[in-house]
């Protein structure tokens, strides 16, 4: 029960502010005009066949990336909007509050990838495989969970949001720059091809584009058991620093 | 008998002592009043009695229970109304109740009839499906205190609840909170710079002043005691009448900043 309350809060909160949802998509559409035509030819022209289908995955993924992180380190106003006091005292478990946080956060970001899913349908995608629909949409749901889990864990640790922008350089940007959302990950200098293989996105990434544009890096169970397994130690490690909160 | 008992209670933020050694009992069924300049701890106190901080040393029975070894128990004890909003602002009046409602367990016939009946009583009724964000301070402030009110806790804790209320609602407030106090033996335990309320509602009142109780007892005991004629009186004696820093200044803001690097 507390669960699903925290989990309507994090829906209601979503659906209510229209205008970050619209906002939000701004970026993704433009990734996906911008670079999908303008690196299409070269990118066709060097073999790697159409760019559109290799790119989109990796723009739902940088949907859904921006939106869970995001989700997560909401802990951080509800600090200092107060409202995390009234969970911190109620009578639940910290472990329920954190898991109906995740859950909450985790849908809406799915849900904000099945929007960036449907707008790439105007420029151009389409998936290879209807039967392989669901398959992405489990990979998606994994890559959000990661990601709001991990927001939640740094969100326990800051006070107030002056440490922003130092998340937005030295995570979220990385994170999606060096997972091969952009480029494939086939011939990289070893030490970019390293980084990719620590970056957890990158298998969430080649599992969607695995689903989505039938071609993948890793095999689809290696991807989907290393997210899946990343999930769980982030739950953890976010669950753990979440309880240790002082309000 | 003692319902909330605290013995040796101290917290310190980095070199600064916060609460220091605080000894202090309420009996079951009283109205406690809590008082203090800013930045005395009361806020502090409040904090380690609702399981929202650890103390650093010292002990603290509620309702039976430690709060510090058995937080999920000691929560189901009391209620609180916080100092500062703690509503979200992007969920409507009834929301906000609901959700308390769910997450202390209250029966969902229960819950929808007190949620019903709280919202009238701090007239609220007519803006129940608004969003909180349109509220005034003054709504935001009737709305915290029907939510504190809606499961019916063993104590009560009100930390400032009449700030920025007008007489009307004050009034309206404490004869409701006498009612429950009654009624269903509810203990209040609360704050206030208003020392005449602090003088006509409460049967015990201890002083905090730089972290450390200075005086005890019944207001009549106090004015007595002080040889003063009112509470407010009694009250400026114990604690002089040197200005104090705002409260969460200087502590809550050293305490944010070394929070922000460092991890616990």
């Amino acid at each position: 029960m507390t669960i699903y309350i925290l989990w309507l809060r994090q829906l209601k909160r979503y659906f209510r502010s229209r205008a970050r949802i619209v906002g939000s998509l701004g970026q993704p559409l433009l990734f996906l005009v911008a670079l999908g035509f303008g690196f299409g030819p070269i990118f066709a022209k060097a073999g790697g066949g159409n760019y559109i289908l290799f790119l989109t995955p990796g723009i739902v993924g940088m949907g859904i990336l921006f939106t869970a992180l995001f989700s997560g380190i909401e802990v951080i106003w509800d600090r200092q909007f107060g409202f995390l006091k009234e969970t911190m005292v109620a009578p639940v478990s910290r472990l329920s509050i954190v898991i109906g946080r995740t859950l909450g956060g985790a849908t809406v970001a799915t849900l904000q990838g099945v929007i960036v899913l449907l707008l790439s349908l105007a420029v151009g995608f389409r998936p290879v495989s209807l039967a392989l629909l669901p398959v992405a949409f489990v990979a998606m749901f994994l890559i959000a969970l990661l990601f709001t889990a991990l927001g939640t864990a740094i969100a326990s640790l800051m006070n107030d949001m002056q440490g922003f922008q130092l998340i937005m350089n030295f995570v979220v940007m990385p994170t999606f720059f060096l997972s091969g959302a952009l480029f494939p990950l086939a011939g990289l200098p070893t030490i970019l091809s390293d980084v990719a293989r620590a970056d957890p996105l990158t298998y969430g990434i080649d599992a969607l584009r695995a689903s989505l544009a039938g071609a993948s890096h890793f095999p689809l169970g290696i991807d989907l058991a290393v997210t899946a397994g990343v999930v769980l130690l982030f739950m953890a490690v976010g669950s753990w620093l979440f309880s240790r909160i002082e309000a | 008998m003692a319902i909330i008992q605290a013995r040796g209670l101290t917290r310190k933020f980095g070199s600064i002592e916060a609460v220091s050694n605080v000894d202090f009992e309420v009996t079951k069924g009283e109205i406690f009043a809590f008082l203090g300049p800013n930045g005395a701890g009361k806020s502090t106190t409040i904090r380690m009695l609702t399981t929202l901080l650890r103390p650093t040393s010292g002990n603290i029975i509620i309702n039976g229970i430690d709060p510090v070894a058995d937080p999920s128990a000691a929560r189901h004890s009391f209620g609180i109304v916080f100092q500062d909003p703690s509503l979200d602002d992007e969920l409507t009046a009834r929301e906000n109740l609901e959700l308390h409602g769910v997450l202390y367990g209250v029966p969902r016939t229960l819950r929808r009839e007190r949620i019903t009946q709280l919202l009238t009583f701090v007239e609220l009724g007519e803006r129940a499906d608004d969003v909180v964000k349109s509220f005034s301070g003054g709504m935001k402030r009737r709305l915290e205190i029907a939510r504190g009110l809606l499961h019916h806790p063993a104590v009560l804790f009100l930390d400032e609840p009449t700030l920025g209320l007008d007489p009307q609602t004050r009034n309206h407030l404490w004869s409701y909170l006498e009612r429950l106090n009654q009624t269903e033996g509810m203990t209040v335990f609360f704050t206030t710079h208003y020392l005449e309320e602090a003088q006509k509602m409460a049967r015990t009142v201890a002083i905090i002043d730089q972290g450390r109780i200075v005086a005890r007892g019944s207001p009549a005991e106090l004015i007595q005691r002080t040889g003063t004629a009112s509470l407010e009186e009694a009250y400026l004696k114990l604690t002089g009448s040197a200005l104090r820093e705002e409260s969460g200044g200087g502590i809550q803001g050293l305490r944010q900043n070394r929070r922000l690097w460092a991890r616990r």
